[in-house]
Parts: C-alpha cells; sequence; structure tokens
C-alpha cells in the first residue's frame, strides 16, 4: 500500500506559491513502460503538480485523434489495466507527483469496479476520471471508488445548465474538472477562456474544491490565461504530440521541456 | 408459454431492466436530454404523426407488402411470409428511421445531419431525407466499408452528402459510430446526430425502436387479414437490432409467437471471426448504453467479421438485449456461408435479391419453417434489397460485376 496524500497534498503547493496547479495527462504504456515512467518523473521534476495517468481504451469517446492514437500505441504494446495500475505504484514509490487515473468505463466495468478501487487506492493514486460516467449513473458506479478512499472529479462541459452544473460540482470530489469548449479532447481547437471565467465565478457558491480547466490548452500563452482564472490548469494531447514518436531519455526530456514552459507560465496571482 | 416483459419500457433513465442508460461525455447529456424533450413533445403531437404519415405513404411507399415465398423450402413446411421492407424507397427499413429523427431534427430547429454507416444504407437513407428537407448532411464511414461499399459511397454524393471515411480503429461501423459521437460533441448547438439503430444511449433506442415499429404493426393486420392468424414465428436479422425492434414490438406482448433474432456469426461463434454481440458476447457498455458487447477480458472491444458490413458491428440494442435476457427472444446466429448460400437460393427460387444482412434472417427461416412444418407461419423480415451487395458477392464468387 502506497500512501496517495489524497487530494490536500496535490494543492498544498501551488496555493502556498498562489499559483495555479499544472495537472499534465500521459497514457500509460504510450509508447512503452520505461518511457512512461521516465516521462512521468521528468514531469514531476517539471514542477507537475499532478499526473493524470490515462489508462488505455480503445474506443475513447471523450478523446481526438491524439489521445486515441497514443491509447492504441500502449494498446499495441501489450498494456493492460494491471501494467497501467503497476506503472503508478513504480512512479509513486519513486516519488513522482501524485498520480490521479483517467479511463473509461468498460475497462474498469470488466475489470470489476471493486477490485480497480482496491488495487488503484494501494497504487497510492488519489482518484480516478471516468468520462462516460456523467452525474445520473454515479449512485451505480461510485460507492466503492469512494469507499477505497479515491476522489471521483467530474466534468462540467459548456452545454452543461447552471443548475446541473451547481448539482455536478456539488457531488464531484478531489477538483471540479470544466471542459474548456465543445468537442473532444484535441491541440487543434482554442479553450475558452471568456467562458472558463465566467463559469468559474458563478460555481464559486456552489463549492469550494478547486476549479481546474482542460481541453485544447496547448501553448504556455493558454496556460497563463487559464491560470490567471482557474485553480488548475490541465493540458494532455499537446503534450503527448510533444513527445510522440520518441522513446525512452529523449521523451523525457522532450515531456520536460515542454511541462516546464507551461509551468513557467503559471504566476502567482496578483 | 413465453416470459413476461414489459414491453412500455425504457423507464425514465432509458432502461430496460439493467441494460440502457446514458454512458457519454458531460457534452452530450444535454443535449440528450433536449433530444428526449423534443421526442416526447413530438410524440404527444397529432400533427407531427399526421406528416409522418403521409411522407411514410407517398415517399417510402408505405404500408410494404407481406409476400409468401412459395418456393423457397421443399417438403413439407411452414409458409414463410416476408415482410417487404426491401420495396421501401431507397431499398431497406432505414428509411423509416431517417424520415422520422429528420421530421425532429427539423422541429428542433437543427439544420445539420450527421450520420454513422456500415453497409451505407443508413447513410443513403439520411442523405435522402435531408436532400428532401434542405438539410446539409455529413456521413461517416469505416474506409473498410467505404471500400465495400462503394455504390453506396457514390450514391450519397449524388444525393448531396459529404461522406467522411474513418480510419482509425477496425474501419468499420463501430469506429465510424464513434466518429458520429465526436463530431457531435464537437458541433451539438447546430447538429443533430441521426443515430441509425436501436444503439446509443437513451432517447435513441427508445425512438428508433417508435420509428421502425411501423414495420410490426403493419404486418401484424396483414397477417391477420391474409391467414386469420398470427405468425408462429417472426425472424429478422440482427446487426444494430433495429428492423428486427422494429418488426418484433408488435408481437413482444402475444405470449404465442416466437421471437427469432439471427446474428451474424460471421466464421463462426469464435471471438475475432463473428459479429454475434448476442451470442458470444458478454454484458458491457459501448456507445452509450449497457448492452452485450463483444470484448476481451480487458473490456476492450473485439474487432468483429461478417460479410455483411451492416451487421458487422460489436453492439447491440439494449432492448435486445434485455428480450435475450428475459427469455422472450431467442437469438441465433448465421455464418457468411449460410448467408451466401440464401442469397443466392432467393434470388434463383423467388426472383428477390436480398440485403446480406436479411439473407441471415432467410437462412434461419428456411431451418425453421422445415422444423416447424405445415402448421407453422413464418414472418420474416426481409429489412432490404440486395443491389448494394452484387458487387461483394461477385467478387467472393469469383465473377466481375464492374
Ligand atoms: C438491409 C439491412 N438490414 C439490416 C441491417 C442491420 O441493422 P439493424 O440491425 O439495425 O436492422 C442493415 C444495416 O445497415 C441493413 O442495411
Amino acid at each position: 500500500m502506497i500512501a496517495s496524500g489524497g487530494f490536500d497534498a496535490v494543492f498544498a503547493r501551488p496555493r502556498a506559491e498562489r499559483r495555479a496547479a499544472l495537472i499534465a495527462y500521459v497514457v500509460a504504456g504510450d509508447p512503452d513502460r520505461a518511457t512512461t515512467l521516465a516521462v512521468i518523473d521528468a514531469l514531476t521534476a517539471a514542477g507537475v503538480d499532478l499526473i493524470e495517468l490515462g489508462i488505455p481504451y480503445g474506443d475513447p469517446l471523450a478523446d481526438g485523434p491524439t489521445i486515441a492514437a497514443a491509447a492504441q500505441r500502449a494498446l499495441d504494446g501489450g498494456t493492460r489495466m494491471a501494467d497501467a495500475i503497476a506503472i503508478a505504484a513504480e512512479a509513486r514509490e519513486r516519488g513522482a507527483a501524485p498520480i490521479l487515473y483517467f479511463t473509461y468505463l468498460n475497462p474498469i466495468d470488466r475489470y470489476g469496479v471493486e477490485r480497480f478501487a482496491r488495487e488503484a487506492a494501494a497504487s497510492g493514486a488519489v482518484g480516478a476520471i471516468v468520462p462516460d460516467v456523467p452525474l445520473e449513473e454515479l449512485p451505480a458506479f461510485g460507492p466503492p471508488l469512494r469507499a477505497a478512499g479515491l476522489a471521483i472529479p467530474l466534468l462540467i462541459a459548456p452545454t452543461t445548465p447552471p443548475e446541473r452544473a451547481a448539482r455536478i460540482a456539488a457531488a464531484s470530489s478531489g477538483f471540479v474538472y470544466l471542459v474548456s469548449r465543445l468537442g473532444v479532447t484535441g491541440a487543434r481547437r482554442e479553450p475558452d477562456v471568456a467562458w472558463a471565467a465566467s463559469s468559474i465565478a458563478r460555481l464559486r457558491s456552489a463549492t469550494t474544491l478547486p476549479l481546474a480547466v482542460g481541453f485544447g490548452i496547448s501553448t504556455p500563452a493558454h496556460a497563463a490565461a487559464v491560470g490567471a482564472v482557474a485553480d488548475a490548469v490541465i493540458v494532455g494531447s499537446a503534450l503527448i504530440d510533444a513527445y510522440a514518436g520518441s522513446r525512452g531519455a529523449q521523451a523525457a526530456q522532450l515531456a520536460g521541456a515542454y511541462a516546464r514552459s507551461l509551468r513557467g507560465a503559471l504566476r502567482p496571482h496578483g | 408459454m413465453t416470459n413476461m416483459v414489459d414491453s412500455k419500457l425504457p423507464d425514465a433513465r432509458g432502461y430496460f431492466g439493467r441494460f440502457g442508460g446514458v454512458f457519454v461525455p458531460e457534452v452530450l447529456v444535454e443535449a440528450l436530454a433536449q433530444l428526449e424533450r423534443a421526442t416526447n413533445e413530438a410524440f404527444a403531437d397529432p400533427a407531427f404523426w399526421a406528416e409522418m404519415e403521409t411522407l411514410l405513404r407517398d415517399y417510402v411507399g408505405r404500408p410494404s407488402p407481406i409476400y409468401h415465398a412459395e418456393r423457397l423450402v421443399e417438403g413439407p413446411h411452414a409458409p414463410i411470409v416476408f415482410k417487404r421492407e426491401d420495396t421501401n424507397h431507397t431499398g431497406a427499413h432505414k428509411i423509416n428511421n431517417t424520415v422520422g429523427q429528420a421530421l425532429l431534427a427539423r422541429r428542433m430547429g437543427k439544420r445539420r445531419l450527421i450520420a454513422e454507416t456500415g453497409a451505407g444504407q443508413h447513410g443513403v437513407a439520411t442523405a435522402t431525407i435531408g436532400a428532401k428537407l434542405g438539410m446539409q448532411v455529413d456521413v461517416y464511414m469505416g474506409e473498410v466499408d467505404v471500400e465495400r461499399q462503394a455504390l453506396n459511397v457514390y450514391l450519397m454524393k449524388l444525393l448531396g452528402a459529404t461522406v467522411h471515411p474513418v480510419g482509425s480503429g477496425t474501419r468499420t461501423l463501430k469506429d465510424a459510430t464513434n466518429e458520429a459521437f465526436r463530431e457531435w460533441a464537437a458541433r451539438v448547438e447546430d447538429t443533430f446526430y441521426v443515430i441509425g439503430s436501436v444503439v446509443g444511449a437513451h432517447p435513441y433506442p427508445y425512438l428508433v425502436r417508435e420509428f421502425q415499429k411501423v414495420i410490426g404493426l403493419e404486418a401484424r393486420a396483414q397477417m391477420l387479414e391474409r391467414y386469420g392468424r398470427l405468425p408462429t414465428d417472426v425472424v429478422a436479422c440482427v446487426g444494430g437490432g433495429s428492423n428486427a425492434m422494429g418488426i418484433f414490438h408488435a408481437f413482444v406482448d402475444d405470449p404465442d409467437v416466437r421471437l427469432w433474432g439471427v446474428e451474424a456469426a460471421g466464421h463462426g461463434l469464435q471471438a475475432v471471426d463473428t459479429a454475434a454481440s448476442l451470442n458470444a458476447g458478454s454484458v458491457g457498455v459501448l456507445h452509450g448504453s449497457r448492452s452485450y458487447v463483444l470484448q476481451d477480458d480487458e473490456g476492450q472491444v473485439l474487432d468483429t467479421h461478417s460479410v455483411s458490413a451492416g451487421l458487422d458491428y460489436p453492439g447491440v440494442g439494449p432492448e435486445h438485449a434485455y428480450l435475450k435476457d428475459s427469455g422472450r427472444a431467442q437469438y441465433v446466429a448465421i455464418d457468411d456461408a449460410d448467408a451466401l448460400a440464401a442469397f443466392h437460393h432467393t434470388a434463383r427460387r423467388e426472383g428477390i435479391v436480398p440485403a446480406l444482412e436479411s439473407a441471415h434472417a432467410i437462412a434461419f427461416a428456411q431451418r425453421l419453417a422445415t422444423e416447424r412444418g405445415p402448421g407453422g407461419l413464418v414472418l420474416v423480415n426481409l429489412s432490404g434489397r440486395g443491389d448494394k451487395d452484387v458487387r461483394t458477392v461477385a467478387a467472393l464468387d469469383g465473377e466481375d460485376a464492374r
């Protein structure tokens, strides 16, 4: 059993530094286990506050081409659920930033929700995001994860009506994930910073949880703009693009350099 | 004799027993809720159904006839009666549903239709009604299917639609459906996703059934009128399951009528070589609902195989999962070879070239008719005509049909 420290540990440092947290998404096993571990170490060294570790799934409805392709590379390399959990455990043992899983319902369902909850908690992870389980389906899915001490951050989209957004925020744990624009993940389309800012202002009264913004964030300028209004900035596709095609130390170097460029853009709040 | 089921389902959360539900990213939840509200309003509006009926009559060509296929089976056997969905405009049952969804889209103020397609029949049916109503149509189709259904690809273009080949994953219907969902997520405000079968998140399995149930309602009345009794058996092929739900629904509450869904066994019922989700799959979540899915022990969805593109899909509608578990309907599988034999046999003996999908149902009905004997009466949904498959079959037979 590896201690996770929970979500308080995730946000303690950025809070002390009065800046937004940086959350970085990578796919476990993309393109192999050693590379993923090296990349996680490099992200940790670059000052990333939370690693979102994607457990690869072949039909990721919420993801665009970059993450879908990364998941396919991981699956082609033979990455299974147990491998993803083992990668997280090993990374945590060698001092990686806190880890949050990201995957879809079907692989968890098949693995067994209770077994996943037990093993995910034992690996030292702080929680799991499962984007195809909306609020209505949470009662049937969430309790075993929560009982194991795992947080389940929920997503709010631009299409979510305000009243529903408040209910989602209230049911969320760890943080609330604001999807910055329509569509799926991917760096090709820009985040809607103005929408994020107004949603954040509205949600402050509904929750005390940190409010994180993701989807479409790819440049230091995006990170700075979103970081000025949100409690956390989430980057995925652009990071994966930064080291796609390389392995091992080279991949780690590219990922680390890219993460540092975003981290450097997260200035203390005025 | 048959088990009790509730034909009024789904419940308010979109469940048929333990199957169905809404498992989609948050960005689509409100779009589905809006669709559900619009559907309920439309279904309660006599003007909606009046327009639907006019279009089904004058544009689609309904009611479709029933036809006694007398020369299909030799020896003592139950009469086999085809419900002729192949006579519909565009050649399959798919148009019943696209007309309905396009009218819903117009009611909701959407100007653009998107659709996934496998065989191309649903894509053509969507392109057709889009042309008629003056709506933009974008169709997502796996690269493998673009190749094997070239005729329908060209037809869609003729009708003014844009076909987007999908190169991800298995490059068939599953991936085309993923892509259509993603496109919908990006353009929910002006775009209506016309789903082609009784699959997807609630309310799709419900509303597609409601648009397809005309098949069974007509057939039930036609059988009573022509034969003075109900069929003993109703047979339909099952890909996603829309033509089957369409013909089953009117008979679900007739306990003496046996319902048979025929899946594509492909090369056999071994995973990877099959598309028979109910026969060879396990419970899982795909494309927004819980049902039976062909998947591995890690919950990864498997590649499927069937000679018929319209059945080449690893999932199946949640209401079929419910009918299977309750025992109200039985699901069998027919392999490529038997479907192809039925395709040829029906052409030679009846002068009807069936869709390869429908040929699966015919192959099973031939056996069933012999088993039942002269006391039986077997109704088969002839879901579509086989023009689109002529090239595929010719290639398999070593003939040149270019
Ligand atoms: C003629 C025909 N029958 C059946 C199907 C399978 O779909 P469903 O199971 O939804 O009826 C298709 C799908 O393309 C089709 O074209």
